[in-house]
């Protein structure tokens, strides 16, 4: 053992740097042990393609729990801290959704066991199926999707597959608004579309008029956020919806921000075509540090002969079955069958909730929305005076024009105060953008300290900007220089 | 009722007071009337101790593999996972975080992020590696598009030995834009499986050649020439791998001359969990970064000179580039590659050529068992990983049902569906399969005919 010289010794080190695991590598600690091998050993592996070595760390267990137990200790999560980030729906987790996702019959179930073994999975994706169907208004759903990006390129594929199996072959042009995410446009690209964008209006609806300029017979579709990225309900959904219909047009529906209308409005009925739907979003799935999450989609009775194969279906004899015979599917977009340790825990989350409990769930996003919003209109610059619905956007406008401070400067001077800062500079269309979504999950206390939290930064800007300017100061790094990591990468040890 | 909200009676009232308005619908106004507060035709709500009954009751209708022994591969395997990584996995600060947009309070993600990158840079013998794709399917699926735009040609040639699942990802992600799918043909005959040789399809439009290794039918092949080969008519070589566990034995995909090697990472310690979450490892050479789709991790210091990690190169990405981004994805699997990077540390070297070296041997025993058996046959070549494809006395399918009767599980359906593979079985191996269990399969598959 190294003996260390007294000050060389860290006196109560709090948050240090934690040292790589190839840092922490010591050749020769044991590793994982086997047990000994049962049948013969075999050497027929020629030279020709065996590995001549094989890099990895070696540390012991407690050594390994300790760094992830270090490196955790380095995170804002929802368990310990508000984390009011617009557009993620950062809701509580309930642990039972990790119970039941841990059972041995969910966990450990491989994906091509017959189906007779696995009906009890079968029937938890045969409801899901239906109960997202229900609480949209579709006709139909795929479970298959790995996240809403993927579920956007399911929807699109579809409406694709929509237009060609009808002779249509001339459309390729994508709508999509300015407010909208940067997977909508992206996925249409992997479609072979090209999008246009559609300018909102003074109120933050989409603008109409814009809209109808652009309708023709060349239309695939519109893809439609709402409530937008705004936080708005889109006051003239159905004009909107019938327009694009009316040129033969499809609309698709992103489901970013389905957590504000679960038994207020069922999407199918505003004029959606398809919708996705983000499980790790709207029905509570922990996001895991930024994956996996899930993105069924659910369709209506025009696409539904084109969901990626395979659906989950009752056979008459009472038995779930994998159906793969439809002749007209998209196909496959991942392996097996989706995420489906993640949609075990949606399930089970909504079979909790049941019809008036979604509703609640609903409301109270909103109510905590609007009630920050009041909390803090005087001192920040709202984007659109409207009521919101689960989430609203300010702008840090008047911050940066008087007081020479940032809206990133104010998202890093909440990390001080041990608050995650809300979504910034998104939507693109508003400037200096701070997109605060509370979610049901909050108490009115935490409400009321993040709304005096954000008064003081407001007060901190006028009186003491520099403050704010060089934050955060309380976490085990400072600002990092992101534009040298970008112009001379080093991506691995 | 237990939605989970925290709001008392009295913080409604003062909360709809402070907003100005005498009820909460006063806040839906821009819903249509008439389609508001529709009926959700719902099962009423359980309660957290009903839902846990009903959850392990439905749970209880699967058989898990910790049940009966398994002996089904093709894609996903029942390797052993250390009990640290769910635990590790299961910390409330890494699954209850989100996307590490503000990297001063996600060094934790960051870091584990970088960690994973350089395993999977090693692992998978290559220069860059993002940190994960949906699944190795998908994975799959994006490197072909990546080689794609590499190359700006738009042919790809997949090797038949190539997952048909992974075969049909590519098809779905490549489909929209016309583009010039070839796959080798694959024959099952009397002499043994024939494939076309993928080098062939090749031609001065060709992008990528993809091949699997070990191939679906766990052949471990020979691909000495093939890179040089594929360089020479300027395309590139992706190769794929189902179980990464071989990657403890086998040499990687780097080292045979791929440009883009990927891997469904769920062997290394993930649970089966019915088909995901997974994740899709994804590795290329660095001059070829700037188009490797989804999230990077890059290593750079604070203003006081401290390391610290940042997501980079965000230039690819669809936040920033919108319909000109690499790729419309915006997840990666960040936990699982938690799970991957804490099992792969918590195994060192030593473990993981051990668990490679112990799946390879329990299948050559059971390869040379299950030859012995009148009707049986094996039909993949060796060498051989920890899976092969035997030809059987009866349907594959019917074979399945009755191995089920005497509570095993074994075969993949989606091989028994190919013509002319209507009477083989896929079996696959792990450390985990004991020589009793093997025995046992080997019983079965002589009473099952008998």
């Amino acid at each position: 053992m190294t003996t260390l010289s007294p000050e060389s010794i860290e006196l109560n080190p709090g948050l240090q740097p934690e040292p790589l695991l190839s840092e922490l590598s010591r050749p020769g600690a044991p590793g994982h042990q086997l047990p000994a091998l049962d049948v013969p050993d075999v050497d027929d592996l020629g030279g020709q393609v065996l590995r001549p070595e094989l890099r990895l760390p070696e540390v012991g267990e407690l050594d390994v729990v300790r760094h992830f137990t270090h490196l955790a200790q380095r995170n804002f999560s929802i368990d310990a801290v508000f984390y009011p980030l617009g557009s993620c729906t950062m809701k509580y987790n309930p642990r039972i959704n990790e119970d039941v996702a841990r059972l041995p019959g969910i966990a450990h179930v491989h994906p091509l066991q017959p189906d007779e073994t696995v009906q009890g999975a079968l029937r938890i994706m045969f409801e899901l199926q239906h109960l997202l169907a229900e609480i949209t208004g579709f006709a139909a759903a795929t479970l298959q999707p790995a996240a809403g990006a993927q579920g956007e390129l399911a929807g699109m594929l579809m409406m694709r597959a929509y237009h060609l199996d009808r002779g249509d072959t001339q459309r390729r042009k994508v709508l999509v608004p300015d407010s909208a995410h940067g997977t909508n446009p992206a996925t249409a690209a992997m479609c072979g579309f090209h999008t246009v964008s559609i300018p909102s209006d003074a109120n933050g609806n989409i603008d109409l008029a814009r809209l109808q300029a652009e309708l023709d017979d060349t239309v695939v579709g519109l893809m439609l956020t709402n409530p937008s990225t705004l936080g708005l309900f889109e006051q003239q959904l159905r004009e909107v919806t019938s327009a694009v219909h009316g040129v033969g047009g499809l609309v698709y529906g992103d489901g970013a921000n389905l957590n504000a209308i679960l038994g207020v409005v069922k999407p199918a009925e505003m004029g959606f075509d398809c919708l996705h739907i983000n499980v790790h979003k709207t029905f509570s799935t922990p996001h895991g540090s930024g994956g996996p999450g899930a993105g069924p989609v659910v369709v209506n009775a025009r696409l539904e002969p084109f969901l990626p194969a395979p659906v989950v279906v009752l056979r008459p004899d009472g038995s779930y079955a994998l159906d793969y015979d439809r002749p007209r599917s998209i196909g496959r977009l991942k392996g097996f069958q989706g995420h489906f340790g993640i949609l075990a825990r949606g399930y089970t989350y909504i079979r909790m909730h049941g019809p008036d409990g979604l509703r609640t769930l609903s409301e109270t996003a909103v109510l905590n929305a609007n009630y920050l919003k009041a909390l803090l209109s005087d001192v920040f610059d709202l984007a659109y005076d409207r009521s919101c619905m689960h989430e609203f956007v300010l702008s840090g406008r008047r911050q940066k024009t008087r007081n020479g401070v940032r809206t990133l400067d104010i998202a890093k001077r909440l990390l001080d105060f041990g608050i995650h800062p809300p979504t910034i500079y998104f939507p693109l269309i508003v400037d200096e953008a701070i997109m605060i979504e509370p979610t049901e999950s909050e108490s009115r206390t935490t409400l009321d300290h993040f709304a005096a939290v954000m008064r003081q930064i407001a007060r901190e800007c006028e009186q003491t900007p520099e403050l704010v300017r060089r934050a955060p100061t309380q976490q085990v790094v400072g600002r990092l220089d992101e534009v040298t990591a970008a112009r001379k990468p080093i991506l691995r040890w | 009722m237990p939605d989970f909200t925290q709001l008392t009676a009295d913080d409604r009232a003062h909360m709809l007071r402070t907003i100005g308005i005498d009820r909460i619908e006063d806040l839906f106004a821009d819903v249509p009337a008439d389609a508001r507060h529709p009926m959700l035709d719902l099962p009423p709500a359980l309660t957290e101790l009903e839902a846990s009954r009903h959850l392990a009751t439905l749970a209880a209708q699967n058989v898990s593999v910790r049940d009966w022994p398994c002996f089904i591969g093709g894609g996903a395997y029942n390797h052993y996972s250390p009990s640290a990584v769910g635990h590790i996995m299961g910390q409330p600060q890494f699954y209850t975080a989100y996307t590490p947009y503000q990297p001063e309070v996600s060094q934790g993600t960051l870091q584990v992020s970088f960690e994973f990158q350089s395993l999977v840079c090693d692992l998978l013998g290559l220069e860059v590696a993002n940190d994960s794709v949906y699944d190795g399917a998908s994975a799959v699926g994006e490197a072909v598009l990546m080689a794609q735009r590499l190359t700006r040609r738009e042919r790809v040639v997949l090797a038949g030995s190539v997952h048909p699942q992974w075969r049909e990802v590519v098809h779905a992600y490549v489909s929209p834009r016309n583009v010039d799918l070839v796959t080798g043909q694959l024959e099952l005959s009397s002499d043994g499986l024939r494939e076309q040789r993928a080098l062939d399809l090749v031609d001065e439009h060709t992008a990528c050649v993809v091949v699997q290794q070990p191939d679906v039918f766990g052949h471990v092949r020979d691909l000495n020439g093939l890179a040089q080969a594929v360089h020479e008519r300027g395309a590139l070589l992706i190769v794929c791998v189902a179980d990464a566990t071989s990657l403890g034995l086998l040499k990687s995909p780097g080292a045979w001359g791929a440009d883009i090697a990927t891997a469904e990472g769920q062997a290394l310690g993930l649970p089966l969990q019915y088909g995901g979450p997974w994740a899709g490892l994804m590795a290329s050479k660095t001059e070829y970064v700037r188009q490797l789709p989804g999230r990077i991790s890059g290593q750079t210091t604070d203003h006081a000179g401290r390391r610290g990690f940042v997501l980079t190169l965000q230039a690819r990405e669809q936040h920033i580039r919108r319909e000109k981004a690499t790729s419309n994805i915006c997840t990666s699997q960040t936990l699982l590659a938690i799970g991957i990077t804490a099992y792969l540390s918590l195994m060192g070297p030593d473990g993981l050529r051990e668990v490679a070296r112990q799946s390879h041997a329990k299948a050559v025993y059971a390869a040379a068992r299950i030859a012995q058996l009148p009707g049986y046959e094996l039909v993949t070549p060796k060498p051989f990983y920890n899976e092969f494809l035997v030809r059987t006395p009866l349907d594959g399918l019917d074979l399945r049902h009755r191995l089920v009767e005497k509570r095993l599980l074994a075969g993949v359906p989606f091989l028994h569906g190919m013509p002319g593979f209507e009477r083989t079985l896929l079996l696959a191996f792990t450390e985990q399969n004991t020589r009793a269990e093997i025995d046992q399969l080997v019983r079965a598959l002589s009473e099952a005919t008998s």
